[in-house]
């Protein structure tokens, strides 16, 4: 019995739309079957928290009078490219402070301008006939921005790599603090509440899905870089460790920082934690086995972070039922597993989606354009001399 | 006399050995362990207090550090800003006395100030720098 998406959309505005978060409705799915949840289940929310270096935003500050093209900005102390048009810049999350160097970046300055907090600016430019000045100094807050968007290039990853340590030093990645011989094990997937990992053949994420960003609302822009698909995927059709991704957009006029959080990694770096909910349409039986997976059908390695290489050793394959348990045998020890993304926030983002649907507030759209499912990943290659 | 809280990290091969109470014998330290966390196999912590004559408690921490346990000095206690803690669980990652946890039904972050060994490990870990140590 195939739904679609104007049906969904017809159903939520009445009011009269069944909607379930992905845990509900794994749950309905293990007792009644997937044939009967797809009958009675229209819409799935997913939703995740966590660490997503590959953000970052948007802002245009409106022009001074004289005006200036600005050529090297700080805000905050933060260096951000400006090398977009005069008063258009790109505040790269994992950007750092010049003067507070790993403890403030990018990340901080995003929660900051959605917490209505002034920021420093400072550029200097050279001057033109038409944009005459060298340098200027000022406060700005987020009111005062014409347009300030985030533009996430790679979010919302369907699955992750799993961490682990070696050696006999502890280790400051972006995987967190990874303690010597084997000490613990992190792990970053909301795994049966990610997206993705609800429609792994992309059937209903694609460009131009409306999601919840960071507490509004944004919109699926393109793949995410290093989107990459053709990774071994188990038994249950999902992938293995990291593979396909998102490019998310989203007005951060609407965000609240309750969602959306700058963070710094010790001895690593500034990243931004964003809260992201997709909804999920169910259209038909399929969707409805896609969206019933659970952690235990999920799986992905863990991998030695003790090894500065593109190509880490691979130590074991675990499911996400294991590594939530809080403990997972590793070369004949229990070793204490920690997560990096938030499982109950993520758990709270699908509830809230759950609840804007069920209010009419917020209804489903059908991909402008698909998500690729093919093509793999390059690599950077050095070469010299070559043309 | 003098009085020193420390905060023992013992490599799972020391865990069998009964270095405190040789140090309690040989070194006249009396020694109060005010928490412990310790697993056959395990690396092992524990909060200890060492009371004694000034010298017999430096000689006795030197004897510990030769038997290949870790001494540090131990903070007064840890604040969690726990209302805009985001139980993302990166903090529990360290803590190796399974002080600080997340898991099930809520998946919410828990402290278990009776398991705390004040070891200072998990301040640094927070990505939003909610734990602070006191002194
Ligand atoms: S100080 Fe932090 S890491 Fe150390 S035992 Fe206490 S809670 Fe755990
Ligand atoms: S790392 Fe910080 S935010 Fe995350 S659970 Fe621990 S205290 Fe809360």
């Amino acid at each position: 019995m195939a739904k679609s998406y104007e049906e969904i959309n017809e159903k939520i505005k009445k009011g009269r739309a069944v909607v379930l978060t992905a845990e509900e409705m794994t749950e309905l799915v293990k007792s009644e079957g997937a044939g009967e949840a797809a009958g009675k289940v229209d819409v799935v929310t997913t939703g995740t928290f966590g660490p997503m270096c590959s953000s970052g935003a948007f802002v245009n500050f409106g022009h001074s009078d004289p005006p200036i093209k600005m050529h090297r900005l700080w805000l905050n102390d933060v260096p951000v490219c400006a090398d977009v048009a005069a008063v258009d810049a790109y505040i790269g999350a994992a950007a750092i402070s010049d003067s507070e160097g790993l403890a403030y970046g990018g990340g901080h300055i995003i929660q900051d301008l959605i917490e209505g907090k002034r920021i420093k600016l400072k550029s200097t430019a050279i001057a033109t006939d038409c944009y005459p000045r060298k340098e200027i100094e000022t406060e700005v807050a987020l009111s005062d921005l014409n347009q300030a968007y985030l533009f996430n290039p790679r979010n919302a990853y369907e699955n992750y790599a799993s961490a682990t340590n070696s050696s006999e030093k502890t280790i400051y990645t972006y995987m967190g603090i990874l303690l010597p011989n084997y000490g613990n094990i992190t792990y970053c997937s909301a795994g049966q509440l990610n997206p993705l990992l609800n429609d792994p053949d992309y059937r209903t994420i694609g460009i131009g899905t409306r999601i919840f960003l960071g507490g509004g609302t944004g919109y699926v822009a393109w793949a995410g870089t290093q989107h990459n698909p053709e990774v071994e995927r188990n038994d249950n059709g999902v992938p293995v460790g990291p593979s396909g991704s998102l490019a998310l957009i989203g007005d951060m006029k609407t965000m609240d920082s309750k969602f959306i959080r700058g963070a710094r990694f010790h001895r690593y770096g500034v990243t931004l934690y964003v809260g992201i909910g997709i909804p999920i349409p169910i259209l038909d039986e399929d969707m409805a086995v896609r969206t019933g997976i659970s952690d235990e059908d999920i799986e992905t390695y863990i991998f030695d972070y003790s090894e500065p290489s593109r190509a880490r050793n691979r130590l074991k394959k675990v499911n996400y039922r294991e590594l939530r348990s809080g403990k997972v045998e590793l070369k004949g020890r229990m070793v204490k597993t920690a997560p990096l993304s938030s499982f109950k926030m993520s758990r709270e983002i699908a509830g809230i989606l759950k609840q804007r649907i069920l209010e009419g507030a917020f209804t489903v759209s059908r991909p402008v354009e698909e998500l690729p499912r093919d093509g793999g990943l390059n690599t950077l290659e050095e070469r010299r001399g070559e043309r | 006399m003098m009085k020193r809280r420390v905060v023992l990290t013992f490599p799972p091969e020391v865990v069998e050995r009964p270095v405190i109470s040789l140090m309690i014998r040989d070194y006249d330290v009396i020694t109060n362990i005010l928490r412990a966390e310790v697993t056959e196999g395990e690396v092992g912590r524990m909060l200890v207090e060492l009371e004694g004559d000034g010298g017999n408690v430096k000689n006795g921490v030197q004897y510990l550090k030769d038997q290949g346990v870790t001494v540090e000095e131990a903070i007064k206690d840890i604040d969690l800003n726990d209302t805009i803690c985001t139980s993302c669980g990166v903090c529990t990652a360290v803590c190796l006395t399974g002080a600080l946890t997340v898991g099930p039904p809520d998946f919410k972050l828990t402290l278990d100030k009776d398991r705390c060994i004040l070891c200072g490990s998990c301040v640094d870990a927070c990505p939003f720098r909610l734990i602070k140590v006191r002194f």
